[in-house]
């Protein structure tokens, strides 16, 4: 077993894991993180994308020890005192979900990439957006949530870092 | 009773936000595998990579000894417990089909079938015991190809003696319902001739599929990622010996099914089973790869067909011969879903005659069964692809051939050759404004001096003119189609003494926002705020009754039950109101949530009878203290969606690539509760139709591999490769529900598909390509444009399937004796094939 230090939704957290752990199950197993989900086991589908130290990665392809150290930040550490956060919100207004479980992949996703490039165009956001797969929504409102995400709120996407 | 301040004068119709979002989006999330129990165990599947093998022997002795592992199973270990996984649907009386266990016993029938199950103290043991279990087969001759395997050779179940499960015909002559196909072949002055492949196809819901099961209580609880508990719960006590009423299903957050989930599963049977057996909790889920490997299929159809009709273009008949892959097993639905096809060939068309004959037949590769759609994108591809090849022997605009053939919005109702009652419809309002939406003319404009300047990027415009037969359905027709269940949906209605309303519901959601519609519903009816209505759902034990989701049934079947039970609401609260406000009954009228006495500012709300009646104190005698209701809707018709597609792709002819350039849809769906839920059913069903015409398809190696067992392989389509849609609505309602919905959940997907792969094939058909089958690849667009006939023509698909037959003018008799293959010889001789 190895002993890892991680914080989590700003929750510092020190566990023992085995090596082999990816770090999607240990947020799901260990720290209770079951907002982040997994929906394939060949990194194609994102769902289970968080941000280490601010930037996303797909947790299903981090083992547990590499983010020894280290700062995540996932679906569930978004919403501050009961206020979503305005990607969050954006999935909302503009009906970016149906069956939900892509989205906290999706929202993840979509936070990075705004930060990347706060005022991307639908073509940019489609090509941000290649690495995480929905059934539901045909991608067309989830591109103009992240669309008029960029319109709303470029401030507070923009200053996305560990702590968001 | 509270009312807030910016409520629309109306829920239905107004673009509620979900009231689902807020979970989903926080990640608030009660999926399946999140369960954890104390001291639950978890299984993994140990599965055969033989497509068809006698198990001569298993030795699980390692597997049992590797460290975490609780025990370890066989289909043997499980013996009569685990039962023959049902079947709801046997199409005819002498369907033939093999039992089913959950775990093969002595042999298995195809690559990916459960030969063991280890139990184990964590997920990661349970998989590191799975390379353990030592197995040995001797392997039996695979059958891959339905084609062959309806002809007879190897069998994928030789105790059966056949490859057919079963044939099962339809013919418009014999029901009373048309004319007779054979005399329209003979008499035919155009002959279309076509055969058709619909590929096999994942659902690929995002959520694997999930069980957990808790055997400690008085009742044992199951929770499953499925779309159907009730069902699920019903066939589980039947398949496994267990009373009924000692089994909870619950279907908690649920990530997507599209038919995927509508399924008794092998994993669901063994969680059960081994639970009760070791006195533990248990949960299994699977991986993305199992899923891919074992999770039922769609499609896989190979359609042969035949229009005849006039020089005119006026349709006279329509026969359709169709196989059908069943896959090494029946599931619970799987014969049954060709059959939901064989009323819509004939589509939104005024055929006189017709006939539908199918085999299902069995392979050695998993089963397939409800997909998006089921059976119905199969009718619509096969009659839309077709109806554009009778254009082009005709010589005229695909709109103008099914203008010439469909039924006109005064023939409604209109009373089908398939023997269906079409309510509504306006096919003209939806085409017309689909055509001003997409430029129509513009783009044929645009194609034309691409074709003239040989441009190396072709375009090309493909039409969709689809209808469906959904909200499934009533039970006296599904009797009549000898499935094992009803149709009806049921809902009750509690009002809270706070005035708040709780609605159960009998649909099983997941996804479609049936928690937003509900309470839409609920509010306007009861004259409640639309916050104030909790939807309760996907629990057998709160939700008794039910036949959950699919087939667009919801809304038409389930909404209509959840009308039928406010309106009880009413009319059991209406002598109380009376009672109270010393009036006469029939001097009421219930509007805005309140009863007022007609003519007299005297009134009482809804919400406050709800606590008159709590308390109970003033109650007209003999009436009993409550005004909680429940109704079983048993609809008496299908309703009939319908829309006009319009599709426009860019054709590289140098690379064979294919871009979607523009996509108009007119989708008329009766009335409608939430206008952005049903944008996203829309968008969300185009692209599922979309990706069969253009990426997905599910690879058998001759071996009976699965070799699209990953998302690396099963292009399930990304933002990057689709387009902006553009969506409109016409609004023809529903007759036959007093609500005038129709459904949606299944029309983009069934309407998208034939629009694509049309577009495709008219871009290259000056070049001389004919079809393409699907999935229209890059590989095999280009194929197609290097493999032309000696006349310039390409089939484009693995072998060739058409033809064409125009009467010689000078002698309408000459072809009195032509059908099937002689029709096609006839056409070459007269230079007409093509």
């Amino acid at each position: 077993m190895a002993q890892i230090s991680i914080k989590v939704d700003g929750v510092e957290y020190a566990d023992a894991v085995e090596p082999r752990t990816l770090l999607v199950h240990y947020l799901r197993d260990q720290v209770g993180k079951t907002g982040t989900v997994v929906g394939c086991d060949t990194s194609n589908c994102g769902s289970c994308t968080v941000h280490l130290d601010g930037t996303s990665v797909k947790s299903c392809t981090v083992l547990a020890v590499q983010a020894d150290g280290h700062e995540v930040t996932t679906i569930e550490g978004l919403a501050k005192d009961g206020e979503l956060h305005p990607m969050q919100q954006a999935f909302h207004e503009n009906h970016a979900l149906q069956c939900g479980f892509c989205t906290p992949g999706m929202v993840m996703q979509s936070i990075d990439l705004l930060r990347d490039n706060p005022s991307p165009t639908e073509e940019e956001v489609r090509h941000g957006l290649e690495g995480n797969l929905c059934r539901c929504t045909g991608y067309q409102n989830i591109v103009k949530a992240v669309l008029a995400a960029a319109e709303s709120a470029p401030v507070r996407i923009g200053t996305a870092g560990g702590t968001l | 009773m509270t009312v807030t301040e910016e409520r629309p004068v109306t829920e239905v119709g107004s673009p509620r936000r979900r009231k689902e979002d807020g979970r989903l989006v926080t990640g608030r999330t009660r999926w399946t595998d999140n369960i954890s129990l104390p001291g639950m165990l978890h299984l993994a599947m140990v599965r055969s990579p033989m497509a068809h093998a006698t198990i001569t022997s298993i030795d699980v002795e390692a597997a049992k000894s590797s460290p975490g592992v609780v025990a370890v199973f066989t289909g043997a270990d499980l013996g009569d417990e685990q039962g023959s996984l049902p079947c709801a649907w046997p199409i005819t009386a002498d369907q033939k089909a093999p039992p089913h266990p959950s775990i093969a016993v002595d042999t298995v029938n195809f690559a990916g079938e459960i030969v063991a199950c280890i139990v184990a103290r964590s997920a990661v043991a349970a998989k590191d015991a799975v390379e353990l279990v030592d197995l040995e087969y001797d392997e039996l001759p695979v059958v891959v190809e339905m084609a062959a395997a309806a002809e007879g050779g190897n069998l994928t179940h030789p105790d059966l003696g056949t490859n057919v499960s079963a044939t099962w015909v339809f013919d418009s002559a014999e029901a009373g319902t048309g004319g007779n196909v054979e005399d329209a072949i003979r008499d035919a002055e155009v002959l279309v001739e076509r055969t058709f492949r619909q590929q096999r196809l994942i659902p690929a819901f995002m959520e694997p599929r999930s069980v957990v099961c808790d055997p400690t209580g008085e009742q044992t609880t199951l929770w499953s990622a499925t779309q159907i508990p009730h069902i699920l719960k019903l066939m589980l006590a039947l398949t496994c010996g267990i009373s009924e009423s000692k089994l909870r299903v619950i279907a908690p957050d649920v990530g997507g099914g599209f038919g995927g989930k509508l399924q008794v599963t092998p994993e669901e049977v063994i969680t059960l089973v081994v639970s009760r057996r070791l006195g533990k909790p248990c949960k299994y889920t699977e991986t993305r790869s199992e899923s891919l490997l074992a999770g039922h299929h769609g499609r896989d159809q190979i359609q042969t067909l035949t229009l005849s009709a006039t020089r005119d273009g006026i349709v006279t008949g329509l026969k359709v011969d169709l196989l059908a892959d069943m896959g090494a097993y029946l599931g619970l639905v799987t014969p049954g879903v060709p059959i939901l096809g064989a009323f819509m060939y004939n589509a939104i068309y005024k055929f006189p005659a017709y006939r539908f004959e199918c085999r299902n037949i069995f392979t050695n590769k998993n089963w397939t069964d409800a997909y998006r759609g089921a059976g119905r994108p199969e009718a619509t591809f096969a009659i839309e692809r077709l109806m554009d090849e009778l254009a082009v022997e005709i010589g005229v605009d695909p709109l103008e051939i099914r203008e010439r053939n469909w039924i006109k919005h005064e023939e409604f109702p209109f009373s089908t050759v398939a023997g269906l009652e079409y309510d509504t419809g306006n096919y003209e309002a939806a085409t017309a404004r689909a055509k001003e939406l997409f430029g129509y003319d513009a783009l044929r404009a645009e194609q034309r001096e691409r074709r003239e300047s040989g441009d190396p990027v072709q375009l090309g415009i493909g039409v969709s003119t689809f209808t469906e037969m959904c909200g499934l359905a009533p039970s006296r027709v599904l009797g009549a189609l000898s499935y094992g269940a009803g149709g009806w949906e049921h809902a009750s209605i509690r009002m809270l003494p706070s005035g708040k309303v709780e609605v159960i519901t009998g649909s099983s959601g997941h996804g479609q926002g049936h928690e937003t519609a509900w309470s839409q519903i609920v509010a306007d009816r009861l004259g409640v705020a639309f916050d104030d209505v909790e939807v309760l759902h996907g629990d057998t034990q709160i939700s008794a009754r039910g036949l959950d989701t699919y087939g667009s049934r919801s809304l038409t079947v389930g909404g209509m039950a959840v009308v039928a039970a406010a309106d009880k609401v009413i009319e059991k609260a209406r002598p109380i109101a009376a009672h109270l406000l010393e009036a006469n009954a029939d001097d009421l009228e219930f509007t805005g949530g309140k009863f007022n006495v007609r003519g007299t500012d005297s009134s009482i709300g809804i919400g406050d009878l709800a606590l008159a009646v709590f308390a109970a104190h003033n109650m007209p005698d003999g009436v009993e203290p409550s005004l909680d209701a429940e109704a079983t809707f048993d609809p008496e018709n299908f309703s009939f969606p319908h829309g006009t597609h319009l599709c426009a792709v860019e054709v590289d002819t140098e690379t064979g690539e294919t871009k979607i350039r523009s996509y108009v849809c007119v989708d008329d769906i009766g009335k409608v509760v939430n206008p952005l839920i049903v944008e996203g059913q829309v968008h969300g069903g185009l692209v599922q139709g979309i990706a069969q015409a253009l990426w997905e398809e599910a690879v058998y190696d001759d071996s009976g591999t699965l070799v699209t067992g990953s998302f690396v392989d099963y292009l399930v389509p990304s933002a990057a490769d689709l387009p902006h849609f553009t969506t409109d609505r016409t609004e023809s309602p529903s007759s036959t529900n007093a609500l005038g919905v129709k459904g949606v959940g299944e029309a983009g997907t069934i309407a998208s598909t034939p629009a694509v792969v049309n577009a495709v094939v008219d871009a290259l058909r000056h070049l001389g390509v004919r079809d393409i089958e699907m999935p229209c690849s890059p590989h095999r667009v280009w194929s197609a444009l290097q493999h032309l006939d000696g006349d310039g023509s390409s089939s484009g698909a693995d072998t060739p399937t058409e033809k064409t037959y125009v009467a010689d003018d000078a002698d309408p008799s000459h072809n009195a004796q032509l059908s099937g293959e002689d029709a096609g010889r006839a056409a070459a001789d007269h230079g007409g094939l093509g």
